[in-house]
């Protein structure tokens, strides 16, 4: 288990974290989300080790990160800018990894190169982005390690590539329990691959739980009443102190947070013509828990 | 490849997806009781999706006795067609009603929707022996 310990990181006047606390379960896929800023790429850096902390601290089942290399073997971080060694091929790299990373597989290496269908005899420094990109996964990838950390590592993929990039991770954390933790803005990707996400917003954490737990608290309903009930079914339908209820005119569109079976017991009650649930997808549900927190929208998730 | 799919585009979500769609397997005679389904390992690798979605919807699935999870034997259908036909009967009733619903807001009469039904079914043919 990764245990985030009330952290709190200042880069000279600015505090990128905020007493952030974390746990995140072994065998987990784990989704960072959170505007740009908000203190994503900065909870990576410091979970793989490369920064400190000014307050709080990073344990990998028991064991800090900081200065401990034991714990380092254990942990691949996936940067948002990929560094490869100047001139250097894929093949090189992986003589590089193979040496830091006592777990790394040569069997794996091959197989994933073979996957990508990339040369490892060709200078990195020639491929597209998106190939550079390929590069870090399978490279990171063979180092078998039970901890992956990304940083917007399906960015600038094609969408073939981003499935075999999921497929792998699927097979990875199946075969091999492996933690994996995603930060990214792209939250459809975080939605189809995370079991838990956390939302990040100005270094704070906004709140963390299981995707489909979220799901259960939260309902987007759409009905509509008869005409003799609209203004009463106003009144009750706010009862239910909605995050948002739309009017179109017989057609109510209602976003509230709580139990479904009382929800729908509450508007049958009324009498509605037609209600139909409708499932949020995790940008609504943000949206909703931001606005709810008085953040200011209009500066977007992207 | 594995009859399971799932749709990634979909609003709902993906382990209510896998129950509904392993459901729909059995109501269609895809899969029948002592069929084996994949291994969570397999489906995950093969969907590209979290192991413990699948492994969620699989629990699930056990909870309600469609599927028996073996230890060493991975999982296997429990329920048949006939078992599970109440449940769907009242989900495609819930269907049907928002489309009543859709029909009466445009105007359409309740004997024109009927109509329109008898002629739909009409047009599957044969006869429904299940």
């Amino acid at each position: 288990m990764i245990k985030i310990n009330s952290v709190t990181k200042d880069f000279e006047e600015v505090r990128s974290l905020d007493n952030v606390a974390l746990s995140i379960e072994n065998g987990s896929i784990f989704g960072l989300i959170g505007s740009n800023g908000s203190g994503k790429s900065t909870l990576l850096r410091i979970l793989c080790g490369v920064y400190g902390t000014t307050e709080g601290e990073v344990s990998f089942d028991g064991e800090q990160i900081w200065e401990n290399s034991i714990v380092k073997e254990n942990i691949v971080y996936l940067s948002d800018d990929q560094y490869f060694l100047p001139h250097c091929t894929i093949y090189d790299m992986m003589q590089f990894y193979k040496s830091i990373y006592p777990t790394f597989s040569l069997e794996k290496y091959k197989e994933y190169l073979e996957i990508f269908g990339l040369d490892d005899k060709r200078k990195i420094s020639t491929f597209s982005k998106g190939m550079q990109k390929q590069a870090s996964f399978l490279l990171g990838l063979s180092c078998r390690t039970q901890y992956l950390l990304c940083d917007e590592t399906l960015d600038g993929l094609d969408p073939v590539m981003r499935r075999t990039v999921c497929r792998i991770i699927a097979e990875e954390v199946a075969d091999r329990g492996v933690t994996v933790i995603f930060a990214s803005h792209n939250l459809k990707e975080i939605e189809d691959i995370c079991d838990h996400v956390a939302l990040l917003h100005k270094g704070q954490l906004i709140f963390e739980a299981g995707l489909d737990d979220i799901k259960l608290e939260i309902h987007k309903v759409q009905m509509t009443f008869p005409k003799d009930k609209l203004y009463e079914a106003d009144a009750r339908l706010k009862e239910l102190h909605p995050v948002s209820l739309e009017k179109r005119g017989s057609l109510f569109t209602m976003i509230a947070r709580g139990n479904r079976d009382e929800i729908e017991g509450h508007i049958n009650e009324i009498g509605p013509a037609f209600v139909e649930f409708i499932p949020l997808t995790l940008e609504e549900i943000f949206i909703a828990e931001m606005e709810e927190r008085g953040y200011d929208f209009h500066e977007n998730l992207g | 490849m594995s009859l399971i799919t799932v749709d990634l585009r979909g609003r709902k979500q993906l382990y209510e997806q896998l129950i509904d769609n392993i459901k729909k397997l059995i109501l269609i005679g895809e899969l029948k009781p002592d069929d084996k389904l994949p291994s969570v390992r397999s489906l995950a690798k093969e969907l590209g999706i979290n192991p413990n979605t699948i492994q969620k919807a699989y629990s699930e699935l056990e909870r309600t006795g469609v599927i028996m999870s073996l230890p060493g034997r991975g999982s296997i259908v429990l329920a048949s067609m006939r078992n599970l036909r109440g449940e769907q009967y009242d989900k495609l009733v819930d269907k049907m009603s928002a489309l009543a619903y859709e029909m009466k807001s445009t105007g359409i009469t309740e004997e024109e929707f009927v109509n329109a039904a008898r002629i739909a079914f009409g047009k599957l043919g044969g006869t429904n022996d299940d």
